[in-house]
């Protein structure tokens, strides 16, 4: 029975985004050409990137609302260290690990103290954000660099092909095989199904439960550093209401917000409607203020038809 | 997996057959408009100047809003090249993070207008924005008719540094030196906290004040609040920017005058502009737009 409903919510998820882009396709001529697909790619890698780590929080029974105020806090001493002059790859690696530690801080709080994750990520969004404003005294971090790896993050093409996107995709392989068919990831789905059943049968509850924030803060990291060189300046006020988006693009993509069930192409699947939308409706010049009645509402309809099985 | 493998085919073949009869360059009879934030009346009302100036010369302006989101602004702006725009009319959220959108617009051979604030580190084809030096020197001459030359009067700084405190002071002083007599210059930050213990000190340290010019409008009402406690209600307070409580203020009688933008102006002139350049007619590196003063 699991495995097929299962299977149905990822024809859900697949059936909503060809839907759409088959409706896009025939309203807007734009829509469908191979700038625009590549347009799109690098539109959705930011969101993509963050709804990546989400999953493991959200499949291991947790939320994570932290992540934009990550996004931007790593952004930002990103900044710092590349305005400084330090190597851009050293200054990456550092601030990706940083994004890790601070994922972290909110899982040590859930996992130790057996806090709600909720409350938690909650907590951290606002101190993380706020240690954002102090680092940065309000103001963008402006004149990083030229060329470059880092450049080429958020910037920068091979053939078309944004390396923002093909950041995404390679991520989300090696986190659907990590999911799919590695202990780690058996584990994060047993903790999210069933918690007790799962510490019974002797796996490491707390470690997972806690590893899963590290995760995302790790990926709200990376695509903090997307978005700061897709803006050449980290801004302080950059990711907010990130969470939201992300925490949408995985319920998109039929992972169970109870934790447990779901899966990573989802995700990917559940980005991409997204991401689609925002782009159809600029393409289709719908007004700004019905785009996001329209958004909330296939929101709801995607997880009303999701309940129906 | 298997499924998403025959859903990438279809989606590329659909793509690949779309593209094919889609092809066909875009109308440059359409005027893109990257709005900051249409959550602030002053972006509002530019909208919908430049929306009354489209329709009436024929043109079609496509808007975006932003929500004061610069990653947003950049999505935004992608797809207004998508669009195949004749040019885009950019209002940044952030005038550093602007940079990389006009870059990519260039490449893809659509010239950029800043529209009100202006871009950092790019090149844009033209700039426009409400001519503060103007506003400063329209301040200067209605303090100098209100209080009449030679009286003691104050100015109110901005920031230092920014740009619009800059720009409004040389315009009040080109219309006030020789004719009156600025006893203290000093910056009170645009807030009105500040606007009112900097007007305290300065009343403390000078007699016989006529007049205040500020380089907004919390400093002026910090100022109003300062000169009522110290029971001087008969000098003429005039600020900058006409913000409702401002204005509420000038029918009050507590401030004499406010200098207002014209938002809808700014936004058909940006409209105008977009449109020379479509017609081929070259256009000025920098449009000032008028202001006016509200009493």
């Amino acid at each position: 029975m699991r495995k097929l409903s299962f299977n149905r919510s990822k024809y859900g998820a697949l059936a909503g985004l060809i839907g759409l882009g088959a409706l896009l396709s025939i309203l807007s001529p734009s829509f469908l050409t191979l700038s625009n697909i590549m347009n799109v790619l690098n539109q959705v890698s930011l969101n993509g990137l963050v709804a990546i780590g989400m999953t493991f929080v959200i499949l291991s029974g947790g939320i994570d609302l932290s992540v934009g105020s990550i996004l931007a806090l790593s952004g930002a001493v990103l900044a710092s260290m590349l305005k400084g002059g330090m190597p851009q790859i050293i200054a990456i690696l550092i601030a990706l690990v940083m994004s890790a530690v601070f994922g972290l801080l909110n899982g040590v709080f859930i996992a130790t103290f057996n806090l709600q994750p909720f409350i938690v990520t909650m907590a951290f969004m606002t101190i993380f954000r706020g240690s954002t404003f102090v680092f940065t005294q309000g103001r963008p971090i402006t004149g990083l660099g030229k060329q470059g790896i880092f450049v080429a993050a958020g910037r920068g093409d091979i053939a078309g092909v944004p390396w923002s996107g093909i950041l995404l995709l390679a991520c989300l392989i090696i986190t659907a095989f990590l999911l799919a068919r590695t202990v780690y990831g058996k584990t994060i789905y047993a903790i999210g199904g069933n918690p007790e059943a799962a510490r019974l049968s002797g796996l490491p509850v707390k470690t997972a439960r806690a590893s899963v924030y590290a995760v995302s803060g790790f990926f709200a990291g990376l695509a903090g550093m997307v978005l700061t060189s897709r803006l050449d300046s980290a801004q302080p006020l950059a990711g907010q209401s990130y969470e939201l988006d992300a925490i949408a693009a995985v319920v998109l993509g039929g992972t169970s917000l109870s934790g447990g069930r779901g899966f990573m192409v989802g995700t990917l699947i559940g980005a991409f409607i997204i991401g689609i939308l925002n782009n159809g409706l600029n393409l289709l010049e719908v007004s700004s203020f019905y785009q996001q009645i329209v958004k909330g509402a296939v929101i709801l309809l995607a997880v009303l038809l999701d309940r129906r099985k | 997996m298997k499924k998403l493998l025959v859903f990438v085919l279809v989606l590329v073949s659909v793509a690949a057959l779309v593209t094919g009869c889609a092809g066909g360059g875009g109308s440059s009879k359409k005027i893109g408009l990257a709005v900051s934030t249409l959550n602030n009346p002053f972006f509002v009302t530019l909208k919908e100047g430049a929306e009354a100036k489209a329709k009436e010369l024929g043109y079609e302006l496509i808007v975006t809003d932003a929500q004061d989101d610069p990653a947003k602004q950049a999505s935004q702006v992608d797809d207004l090249i998508q669009k195949k725009v004749g040019v885009i009319l950019l209002n940044p959220c952030n005038s550093d993070a602007a940079a990389t959108m006009v870059e990519k617009a260039t490449k893809a051979k659509i010239p950029v207008i800043s529209v009100d604030r202006g871009v950092n580190g790019a090149e844009v084809l033209s700039h426009i924005a409400s001519d503060n030096v103007a506003g400063g020197k329209m301040a200067g001459e209605e303090l100098i008719a209100l209080v009449g030359e030679g009286a003691k009067v104050v100015e109110l700084q901005g920031i230092p540094g920014a740009s619009a405190a800059i720009d409004r002071g040389a315009g009040f002083h080109q219309a006030v030196d020789g004719k009156l007599n600025v006893v203290a210059s000093q910056p009170a930050d645009f807030n009105r906290d500040k606007g009112f213990t900097v007007m305290q000190n300065i009343i403390q340290a000078n007699k016989g004040i006529k007049g205040v010019f500020a380089h907004n409008d919390e400093m002026a009402l910090g100022a109003v609040k300062a000169l009522e406690a110290a029971k001087l209600t008969d000098v003429v307070v005039i600020g900058f920017d006409a913000t409702d409580d401002a204005v509420a203020a000038v029918k009050a009688g507590q401030m004499k005058a406010t200098v207002a933008q014209k938002p809808a102006l700014i936004g058909s002139m940006a409209v105008e502009t977009a449109v020379k350049k479509l017609k081929g007619e070259t256009v000025e590196k920098s449009i000032p737009v008028p202001l006016e003063l509200v009493k």
